[in-house]
Parts: structure tokens; sequence; C-alpha cells
């Protein structure tokens, strides 16, 4: 399935294998707050963790593995990195705010319903 | 000048991602990244938010190397608390933070170098006392946080943006 | 040196199989739309770092593309759907 080219040499090797490895394992610790944690509010900051961290290391892996087979500069994974770092916080303060209005709302709603159980005479 | 070229920033940065994105400086593609880095800025223009420009430039390059190193700071503490602490021993609270700091684009930079780092996220600013709302993954100590944020993200940012360096 | 290489991009393969594993259990069990819109989100990114890594163990520069595809259409679908949970339609 892999198919890497005949020789590569150490110098890219290494640095890529670490780069690898430290970017996949953040990304998976930051996906595993996802699943472990019980508040909303805490789940939000996993991704934070994978998206600036994981990304940047796949990138440079990706850039370095590349230059080095190519022999010349490929740069333009760094469009993904400016890219991804310019947008994830933007989603993360809209998906914020979307969260902490719906639950104003739930509990405005919540508050309403009682008083007006609250008010109703016992006999009706 | 100021017609035919809006915002000059703009334009170079859409020429470096055309020449990025097609990999090659040759003359063709410099002709024609050059052409639509002038005329794209001319139609956004009306979009353009008028009376911000950089002050300082070389303040916000110290302000984005100390954010990147606080990022990875960041990270490393979140993932370890993700990993190896209890659930209930965790202290998440929403905080909020008086800002002095009015210019909308650097509001916005503000906002992504929050949004940015693991562990806090800017939830919105609270119109009438201009109080910023923010929550905090793992809070040990408020004060602490309010100093960090208003020296070291909001002074650098007052100077870039509005010039004066209290 | 080959596999050394190869024997990471497996192990980082594995990785983000099993983040994106997490993210479809968030997305299934969310309680509220927003959990899900989140697990979404996530999911578009590793997929985004999952095709990163498939080109480079096809040694294929081709991928990038679609990787850069995956984050802008991620970021504009993210945005509608918070967005919508935020007022109840996306363009007013």
């Amino acid at each position: 399935m892999i198919e890497l080219a005949e020789s590569i040499p150490a110098w890219i090797a290494v640095p890529v294998t670490l780069l690898l490895i430290a970017g996949s394992l953040i990304t998976l610790i930051g996906t595993l707050c996802l699943v472990r944690l019980p508040h909303f509010y805490q789940r939000i900051h996993g991704p934070a963790i994978s998206i600036t961290f994981g990304t940047t290391c796949f990138v440079l892996a990706s850039m370095l593995y590349f230059s080095g087979l190519g022999l010349r500069p490929v740069l333009h994974e760094l469009l993904i990195s400016a890219f991804v770092l310019l947008t994830a916080p933007v989603s993360a303060m809209l998906l914020m705010r979307a969260a902490v209005y719906r639950d104003l709302r739930n509990t405005h709603k919540q508050a309403q319903h009682d008083s007006a159980k609250s008010s109703q005479p016992p006999s009706a | 000048m100021n017609k035919l070229l809006p915002s000059p920033l703009l334009s170079v940065s859409l020429i470096v991602i055309w020449l990025l994105l097609n990999q090659s400086l040759a003359l063709s593609q410099l002709l024609l990244g050059g052409l639509l880095a002038w005329v794209i800025p001319m139609y956004c223009a009306p979009l353009a938010i008028k009376g911000s420009r950089i002050r300082k430039p070389w303040v916000l390059f110290r302000l984005l190397a100390w954010s990147a190193t606080e990022i990875v700071r960041s990270c490393i503490n979140v993932s370890r608390i993700i990993l190896f602490r209890r659930q209930h021993q965790l202290n998440s609270q929403f905080i909020r933070v008086p800002l002095h700091l009015r210019d909308v684009t650097g509001l916005a930079v503000l906002s992504c170098i929050i949004n940015s780092t693991p562990g806090t996220v800017w939830v919105e600013i609270l119109p009438d006392t201009h109080e910023l709302s923010l929550h905090v993954f793992d809070l040990h100590d408020e004060a602490w946080w309010i100093d960090t944020i208003k020296q070291r993200y909001e002074q650098p940012l007052i100077e870039i943006f509005e010039g004066a360096s209290q | 040196m080959s596999l050394l290489l190869t024997v990471a991009l497996y192990f980082s393969q594995f990785c983000l199989l099993l983040a994106m594993l997490c993210c479809g259990i968030r997305l299934i069990r969310g309680p509220a739309a927003q959990d899900r819109v989140l697990a979404l989100d996530t999911l578009w990114m590793v997929a985004m770092l999952f095709i990163l890594v498939l080109g480079i163990s096809f040694g294929s520069v081709l991928y990038f593309e679609i990787a850069l595809l995956i984050a802008l259409i991620g970021f504009v679908s993210t945005l509608a759907l918070a967005k919508f949970l935020l007022r109840g339609e996306v363009i007013e």
C-alpha cells in the first residue's frame, strides 16, 4: 500500500518520522477530549490542540519529505497551515457563541415554563 | 494611487498565494497573479475597515512569536490534563476581562490569538461594559489570567493599532 | 531508513483512524446539536490530515490540493451550521 522511494537519506527520514508520530499522537489526544469530557464547554478545547499543533506537525513533515525528495523547496503546504490557523479560531468562536446562546434560551424557556406552571391555580 | 491600489498588503499576499499555489516563478504566472492582485482589492475595497493600520510591525512580530511559544506550552499542558486528570478535578469556568482595546482589527487579532491558544475560548464582548467574556479550560487563578491577557496580548495590540503606548 | 518511515506512516494512519472514530462516537452520541457540529468539524480536520499522510505515503503532490479543498469546504460548512444554530437561518 505504501510506495516509498528506494533511498531516503537519514536526515529526512528521522525528522519526518518524529513529526508524524508527534502530530498523530497530539491529534488523537485532542479527539479523545471529545469522548472523555462531560460538558460541551470542556470539549470545545480539545480540537484546538489537534488543529494547531497536529496540523503544523503534519504540514512540516510533508514539506520536509517532498523538499528532500524533489531536491527543491516545496512550500505550498504552508498555505494549508496558514489557512487552518486563520479559520479555526473563527469557527470555534461561532460555535461557542451558538452554544451559549442556545443554553441561555433553554434556561429562559425553562424558567418561563416553571413560572407559568406555578402561577396556575391548583384546581386547573 | 490610492484608488488603484487600495490595500498594498492584500495585493502582496494575493500574489504570494497565487505563486505558492502554482509553484512557479514563470513570467506568465507572475503576470496573471499580478492582474489578480490588482483587480481583486479594488472590488474588495468597500468591505475594508477604515482607519486600522499597523503602526509598529516589529511589536507585531514579537507578539506573534510570544503567542506561538504560548500555544505550544499550553498544548502540552492541556493534553496532560486530558490524559491524566480526573474529570471532577477540572475547574472550567467563564471569566471576565475588562478591555481597553477599541480598535476593530486589534480585537479580531486578539480573538484569533486567544482561540488558537488551547485552553481558552473567546465567547463575546459584553456590549454595555466592554468586558471580554472568556471560557478557561482549567482555571487555577483568575487574577493571573486577567493579568496575562492584559499585559501580554492587549498592551502590544494597543501599541500596534492605536499607537498610544500607555 | 525506508523501513522506519513506513512504520511511522502506518502508525500515524492508525492514530488518525482512531481519532476519526472518536469524532464519530461524539457525532452519533452527542446530546446537543452543537456537540455534533463540533464533532463534524473535527472530523473534517482529521480527514484533511489523513489525506496529507496519504500524500506522503504515495509520494504524490496531488493530494495537497485535495487537502486544501477539504479544509476550505469544512470551514464554510462549519460556519453555515454554527450560524444556523445561532439564528435559525443561514442567510438573513
